[in-house]
């Protein structure tokens, strides 16, 4: 156990090491843009492995609290002269709260039930950003959001906004692989494997399950607001139904439970239309197929088919080293 | 075992197709001008991504055939921005920053257009927007041009046309997505302006597959005519739907359905109905003194020749900012703030939008005349005179 | 204002409406029902109906119903390409990697009809005319006839077929448990196959008879999945009348909440009814309550 936690240790501290010396490498390049990107993505779909990977919940309607995010802090600073930090807390705390009341009733349903239930949370959600327009700006969406600063330091460009995305979910991972590793973490794989047993081992499972949802809210809202600062423009279509299934597959290509996974997923699938540039419009199939192909082979995702192949190919290295012998 | 085998070769091909998808993307060599292209051509603004791509290709295939611009080709960069303003920002980076274009066209929509806006105006190069949204010009910005018509010149031409017809009371239904929300807003700003009273605001949403139910709210409330805002396939559905409940007053239509997609999919229940168009769909019928029509021709023929399909509307926001840069790198060179500066300075360009003269202080470049009223007549579009 | 009138259109369009969605629940309904998966492809077997319809029409030379029976076939060996690709290989079968192959399914074939024939919309010819019918004042389009004549048909076969056949015996059998069917001999394999080709098949059917009114285009299934699903939800996963109930008040209530509340939130009221039958009876409004087994 020791030997195993010291070696996570030494791998986030790696991961981050390099996360920090990489804009280093990049000066000027558009890729730190694009890496700006990933980190929010990774943000949202580590929150969504929170709930579905650790804990087993689905949630078809997690672009919801991405959006609410957004818009709070938009609207905060857009409308009244609000400072984009306080938005910003704002934001997360609204959505919190608002996923722990309606925790209660959704994550009673199971299964398909819970899937269709955040589903048509999502769709109400969206119906809503679309519909008020007096305050969201409707379909047209809100511009001219500020940028978050620091005293004279303005997060306006892709180097700053690159640290200060990259900071909270450098901050998010760290707290997930701990909760792992912890008690709650414990509890929440026993609700995971069979919530019945879980209850018989005296886990409050339904409290469990809404405070990870709304931990996982609490994160997504938190990349809402980051990333309605980084891009000042914000509108409905960003938070429908199709972004919730992008995040579902983000973290399902990555790998169900594993953190680095997420961060994975979340690279490939907002790399994806660059890797596709050539084949234009072929993304939506890929997309359905790789989501099919990996829940089938690789339930473990591609951090799992990565360990894999590696265990895999050491065995035959020492297989044919002790036939040789 | 066998499964484990499996799982494996699964990630080596998915790693083997990434690796060759980004080889594949630097595999291209850098050309002479480079001009960058953000268009939503697959996602939900599709029908305004494709034709503009489409005719951006085919300008650039033309215009290389030619000879291009003072013995330099061009090379054409486009990304899908999908609609969602987060890619759109991503590709405005990449071209920029990446490929280091002369100028941007595009993007499709107002809402990518607006969240573009403030890279490409720190970057300093000059973007040519296809979207309709007013606020993308006005303010002026810098380096920000368009060439899609106001939505408030299309709003002025069926006021006008009401107005002779001494028609006040109105009904409006318009599609809740970022095309039909802002056709909704100038109508409403407008309506004053023109003694038009709106007397019923309803509106449907883009995947909605019967509007009987607000039309049926249009009709009790007494109105003299409704006009409905958005594009394929609802506005075909209202157009049915109209006729279905036998509905006398005139429907006007945006130029959002202003394609022979629209008369194909409404039917017999296009007849009659009206809608503020620019003139590509009646190219063939202005006057030989039409200072478009030389322009309005070539687009059609040639875009027809190409892609079988008619050209529209849409295509031709994209003829328009291909042709103006064209113009201005021509008489300027392929420096950002020269072609800027030279956008600006242009005059009475006769393109498929309408004549554009853009100044300091405008920079979409158009008036009403842009518009011109079309009714369906016998199953093909009719100019209104 | 001619209110008598009004209330009879908007009752009309709802009961339209609410018979559409009711069909494209029972694809829901016997799928579940015979294997425990919630199909979240099943809108685009309705997509699927539609869209061959209109392609073999304008390849080949040949009468609409002959058409529509090529089109259906052709969307029930889409189904059961999914059953035995994506379905049966699957050894642990969890919920959720359920939900998950469904729904990678629905993009696949979503993406897959985008590529092969484009975004275009498309309409077809109307079976009987566009001539609309009045009704006290209210008019309805002959095709709604059709609508609601086959869902007739459907729920009278459906009844036949599962309380009569064999085969339908079978297939409950397997729904209320997969292993002591087992047992006594029937093949569960072969039902699982055969609810995805029934289901298909009904599917695609509802999508033929409402192209004439809807259009249809290759992303046309997401919204009416999600609307059949509603109704299936409502009617407590029935596939007999309590999803027609459930369609149908679905129906209604979207129409009068649009014609006397506002049309832009519709949509919303469909998916808060369908929150609070989840919250408070979630085994639906028409059913019997059963105590769930682990």
């Amino acid at each position: 156990m020791m030997i195993k936690e010291k070696r996570q240790i030494f791998i986030f501290l790696l991961f981050a090491l390099v996360v920090l010396l990489v804009p280093i490498f990049l000066k000027g390049s558009y890729f730190l843009n694009v890496l700006v990107f990933i980190g929010i993505n990774t943000l949202l779909a580590v929150a969504l492995n929170l709930l579905l990977g650790y804990a087993g919940q689905i949630s078809l309607g997690q672009a919801a609290f991405f959006g609410l995010g957004a818009y709070i802090s938009g609207i905060l600073t857009t409308r009244f002269p609000v400072d984009p930090w306080l938005a910003l807390v704002v934001a997360a705390g609204c959505a919190s709260v608002l996923a722990f009341v309606i925790g209660f009733p959704i994550l009673k349903l199971k299964g398909h039930y819970l899937a269709m239930a955040t589903l048509g949370f999502g769709i109400i959600v969206y119906i809503i950003f679309n519909e008020t327009v007096d305050w969201t700006g409707g379909p047209s969406g809100l511009s001219g959001i500020p940028n978050l600063r620091l005293g004279p330091f303005v997060f306006d460009n892709d180097r700053n906004n690159y640290y200060l995305v990259w900071m909270m979910t450098l901050g998010v991972m760290l707290l997930s692989i701990n909760l792992s590793q912890s008690r709650i973490g414990r509890a929440l794989r026993a609700i995971n494997d069979s919530e019945v047993a879980a209850r018989v081992m005296g886990v409050n499972a339904r409290m469990m399950k809404v405070q990870i949802f709304t931990v996982s809210a609490f994160v997504s809202a938190i990349a809402g607001s980051l990333y309605a600062h980084t891009i000042t423009f914000i509108s409905p279509a960003s938070f429908g139904f199709n972004f919730s299934v992008e995040l579902l597959t983000m973290v399902i290509i990555g790998g169900l439970g594993s953190i680095y996974g997420s961060f994975l997923g979340a690279t490939i699938l907002t790399m994806l239309p660059e890797f596709l540039r050539v084949f234009r419009d072929f993304d939506i199939v890929i997309y359905g197929l790789m989501l099919i192909l990996i829940t089938m082979f690789m339930p473990a995702g591609l951090i799992g088919g990565i360990e894999m192949s590696i265990k895999i190919i050491a065995e035959k290295i020492k297989g044919s080293a002790e036939n040789n012998a | 075992m066998k499964k484990k085998f499996f799982s494996t070769m699964l990630f080596f091909v998915i790693a083997t197709i990434l690796f060759v998808f980004t080889a594949g993307a630097q595999a291209f060599a850098a050309p002479p001008i480079k001009i960058g292209a953000l268009f939503s051509v697959s996602g939900p603004a599709a029908f305004l991504g494709e034709p503009e791509r489409n005719t951006a290709q085919m300008l650039v295939y033309e215009i290389n055939k030619a000879g291009g611009i003072k013995g330099r080709k061009l090379e054409l960069v486009v990304i899908d921005t999908q609609g969602d303003p987060a890619k759109a920002v991503q590709g405005a980076n990449k071209l920029i920053k990446d490929d280091k274009v002369a100028a941007i066209i595009g993007p499709s929509t107002t809402g990518d257009s607006m969240a573009v806006i403030p890279v490409v105006e720190k970057a300093g190069i000059p973007l040519i927007s296809c979207a309709a949204g007013i606020k993308i010009t006005d303010p002026v910005k810098k380096w920000i041009f368009k060439t899609a018509q106001n939505d408030a010149l299309a709003v002025a031409r069926i006021y006008e046309y009401l107005n002779k017809q001494k028609i006040g009371n109105v009904a409006i239904l318009t599609v809740s997505d970022g095309f039909g929300s802002s056709g909704r807003e100038q109508l409403v700003a407008h309506a004053k302006e023109y003694g038009i009273e709106i007397i019923s605001n309803e509106t449907y949403g883009p995947k909605d597959t019967d509007m009987t139910a607000q039309l049926t709210k249009i009709r009790a409330s007494g109105a003299q005519a409704i006009i409905c805002w958005g594009t394929n396939p609802g506005p075909a559905i209202v157009a049915r739907n109209v006729k279905q409940l036998g509905i006398k007053i005139p429907l006007f239509m945006s130029h959002g359905v202003s394609s022979k997609k629209f008369i194909e999919l409404a039917g017999d229940a296009a007849e009659g109905i009206m809608l503020p168009s620019g003139r590509v769909i009646v190219a063939s019928q202005m006057p030989n003194t039409d200072r478009q029509k030389k322009a309005l021709l070539s687009y059609v023929t040639s875009y027809k020749n190409l892609y079988k399909v008619e050209g529209d509307h849409f295509g031709g926001h994209a003829w328009d900012a291909m042709m103006l840069l064209k113009g201005a790198i021509e008489k300027a060179g392929d420096k950002p703030s020269a072609i800027r500066d030279q956008l600006e300075k242009t005059t009475k360009f006769a393109g498929i939008g309408g004549t554009f003269s853009y100044t300091a202080q405008d920079h979409a470049g158009l008036t009403k005349d842009a518009f011109v009223l079309v009714e369906v007549k016998d199953q093909n579009w009719k100019l209104v005179k | 204002m001619d209110n008598p009138s009004q209330l009879v259109q908007y009752i009309l369009t709802g009961l339209s409406n609410g018979a559409i969605y009711a069909l494209i629940g029972f694809g829901f309904a016997i799928i579940h029902n015979a294997t425990g998966i919630l199909n979240f492809a099943q809108g685009e077997f309705v997509m699927l109906g539609g869209m061959f319809t209109i392609f073999i029409l304008s390849f080949l030379n040949i009468p609409l119903p002959m058409a529509i029976v090529l089109a259906i076939a052709f969307s029930t060996l889409v189904g059961i390409l999914f059953e035995r690709l994506a379905i049966r290989p699957l050894k642990n079968v969890k919920p959720l990697s359920l939900v998950i192959i469904t729904i990678g399914a629905s993009i696949f074939i979503r993406g897959a009809a985008m590529l092969i024939w484009g975004k275009d919309t498309h309409a077809l010819p109307a079976f009987s005319g566009n001539e609309p019918l009045y009704v006290y004042g209210a008019t309805i389009m002959p095709q709604h006839l059709w609508i609601f004549g086959i869902t007739i048909l459907i729920i009278i076969a459906n009844k036949l077929f599962f309380s009569y056949s064999i085969l339908g015996k079978a297939m409950r059998a397997c729904a209320y448990n997969a292993y002591a069917a087992s047992l006594v001999g029937i093949d569960v394999k072969i039902m699982v196959l055969l609810s995805f080709v029934v289901s298909a098949a009904i599917g695609s059917m509802a999508g033929i008879i409402i192209a004439p009114l809807t259009m249809t285009s290759y992303d046309v299934g997401i919204m009416l999945g999600i609307k059949g699903f509603c109704a299936v939800i409502i009617g407590g996963m029935s596939s007999g009348l309590g999803t027609v109930l459930g369609g149908l008040l679905l129906g209604l209530l979207e129409s009068l909440g649009a014609g006397y509340i506002s049309a832009s939130y519709k949509d919303a009221f469909a998916f808060i009814i369908l929150l609070l039958i989840l919250f408070i009876r979630p085994e639906g409004l028409f059913k019997q309550k059963e105590t769930q087994r682990v």
